[in-house]
């Protein structure tokens, strides 16, 4: 079996498994209790704390532990929001080719009276930072843009946009779920002031996650209650996840070198492969993009039932078409990025990892071409395509 | 529980009558690249017997099921019993679709009525 969707989750690395194991037989106390048991488990939940705050080049009390990415997205978007509010701020600036935590989180903003400026991307998905400074208004309180998408694996210049955000005094978080443990993040170097990023992307626990807030950025709640995480967000801290994601994350890092030019060969050698397949494109940029991120749309094809046949051929993958998306739209990510209808239903997303080799690259490629002549064989579609009833658009 | 039953996997691996008919005598595309499905059939209706079906479709898994178990239930079938066909009928021979798979079998159930359309409309041309 190949596993070629690392970008919808990865599978927990042994380290961080053996953690997750171990901490649950020693470090199994109340890290808020006074005891023995607690101050334990609050040593490990404090250590993980520092570990990974010190791998993003932030300070301990600058890291909210959370369930997830999408938890940490409301969380930063909705203080942003709240701390603007009360000086009148309530213009937010983001982007069209959001995670829909980002996105559904503006749309109930909007409900309750803000005003949302959703930036275009370009032809590759990338945001212009230029785009970013003409939209920034007197009453703009927050710009919220992705590190890297989820989708298409386009990075975007962070740097630059959290550059221009300080110059103008407005927060600028960013959603790094798919970029954390995959390329190098340092937060004080690239002008980041909140950033949300998820444990399962990067072979860490479920249910794990965490919050980056600069200190000085006053946090909302998004769950009430206890004391927990300096009152920012309550509930028991899940204190061996938490510890098994910081070894997880601390694991990537230190071999983010040897890793990411690895896995960027591999999928440059996937990307040369299916490019060969007539009538195809690559979605996303070339370059400034994740290293295991390998997206594609086939003219005259459908997405779901490509997929389908890949996984009876062992190889695991994802698709942005409608029926994979239990609507009737195509990605909203394919369609910002110029993807006409019916070649967005036509993509596959490739997301790979360390493990993969050059004989399974030559397997997918093999196979994806092949599944493809199958499907378009009996396509009307393709049938009129090739009669010239259609015109190509790929 | 798997996103499809068995039947529908197995129309879906092994679609029966794909193709095109060349002597087709009733035509009938339905869908839209909007949505992401589109399905033709092609029928060859003799004495008022659907003699032989064929079916393109580019879509889904449950599409692809969609019309290939509509066309096993209308071949060798009087016109006027394939008009009947609905797709209620055609999801339950494939033992369920998804709710939100639903569609695809209405999809094959109005392709099979544009195809008898069509037949209807040049036979009664002639």
């Amino acid at each position: 079996m190949i596993y070629a969707d690392n970008a919808a989750t990865t599978k927990i690395s042994e380290a961080a498994l053996k953690t997750l194991i171990e901490l649950n037989q020693e470090a199994w106390g109340n890290p808020s209790s006074l005891y023995t048991y607690g101050q334990k488990a609050k040593e490990v939940l404090e250590d993980a704390r520092a570990d990974i705050a010190g791998l993003i080049g932030a300070a301990p009390g600058e890291i909210i532990f959370t369930s997830g990415g999408s938890e940490a997205d409301n969380q930063a978007i909705v203080s942003a929001a709240r701390l603007g509010a009360k000086r009148g701020k309530k213009h937010i600036i983001s982007d069209t080719i959001e995670h829909h935590a980002v996105l559904h989180t503006l749309n109930r903003l909007t409900d309750e009276g803000f005003e949302v400026t959703l930036l275009d991307v370009d032809q590759y998905g990338l945001v212009d930072p230029e785009a970013v400074r003409r939209a920034i208004r007197e009453d703009t309180c927050l710009v919220t843009v992705m590190y890297a998408n989820n989708e298409i694996g386009t990075i975007q210049p962070v740097k630059q946009i959290g550059e221009i955000c300080r110059s103008k005094n407005v927060l600028f978080h960013t959603d790094a779920v798919q970029a954390m443990g995959h390329i190098k993040i340092d937060v004080e170097q690239q002008n980041i002031d909140m950033l949300s990023a998820s444990g399962h992307k990067f072979n860490g626990p479920k249910g794990t996650g965490f919050l980056y807030a600069r200190k000085g950025i006053r946090l909302t709640n998004i769950i009430d209650g206890g004391a927990q995480e300096k009152g920012r967000r309550a509930g028991t801290e899940n204190v061996p996840a938490i510890a098994a994601m910081a070894v997880a994350l601390k694991e990537n890092v230190d071999g983010i070198d040897k890793t990411s030019s690895y896995v960027t060969k591999m999928r440059d050698k996937l990307i040369e492969g299916l490019s060969k397949i007539p009538h195809s494109v690559l979605n996303g940029d070339p370059k400034l993009r994740l290293p295991g991120n390998v997206n594609f749309c086939f003219e005259g094809i459908e997405g779901e039932s490509l997929l389908l046949l890949l996984d009876d051929r062992q190889i695991q993958s994802s698709s942005g078409s409608a029926c994979t998306s239990g609507s009737l739209d195509p990605s909203h990510v394919l369609l910002a990025i110029g993807r006409v209808h019916d070649v967005a239903h036509g993509s596959l997303r490739l997301s790979i990892d360390h493990n993969i080799n050059t004989d399974e690259v030559d397997y997918i490629v093999k196979n994806v071409a092949e599944v493809v002549e199958y499907l378009r064989g009996f396509s009307p579609v393709w049938r009129d395509l090739v009669a010239g009833k259609r015109e190509f658009v790929l | 529980m798997a996103l499809y039953s068995e039947k529908v996997m197995d129309h879906f691996r092994n679609p029966r009558n794909v193709g095109v008919l060349e002597d087709a005598n009733g035509i009938g595309e339905v869908g839209n690249l909007k949505c992401g499905d589109i399905m033709k059939i092609y029928l060859k209706v003799e004495d008022d017997i659907i003699e032989d079906v064929k079916f393109e479709t580019f879509g889904c898994g449950s599409a692809i099921a969609s019309s290939s178990m509509a066309t096993e239930l209308i071949k060798g079938q009087p016109v006027s019993k394939a008009r009947e066909l609905t797709n209620k009928a055609v999801a339950e021979a494939l033992d369920g679709l998804p709710d939100y798979k639903m569609h695809c079998s209405v999809l094959a159930e109005e392709a099979i009525v544009a195809a008898l359309d069509d037949y209807e409309k040049k036979t009664k041309g002639e």
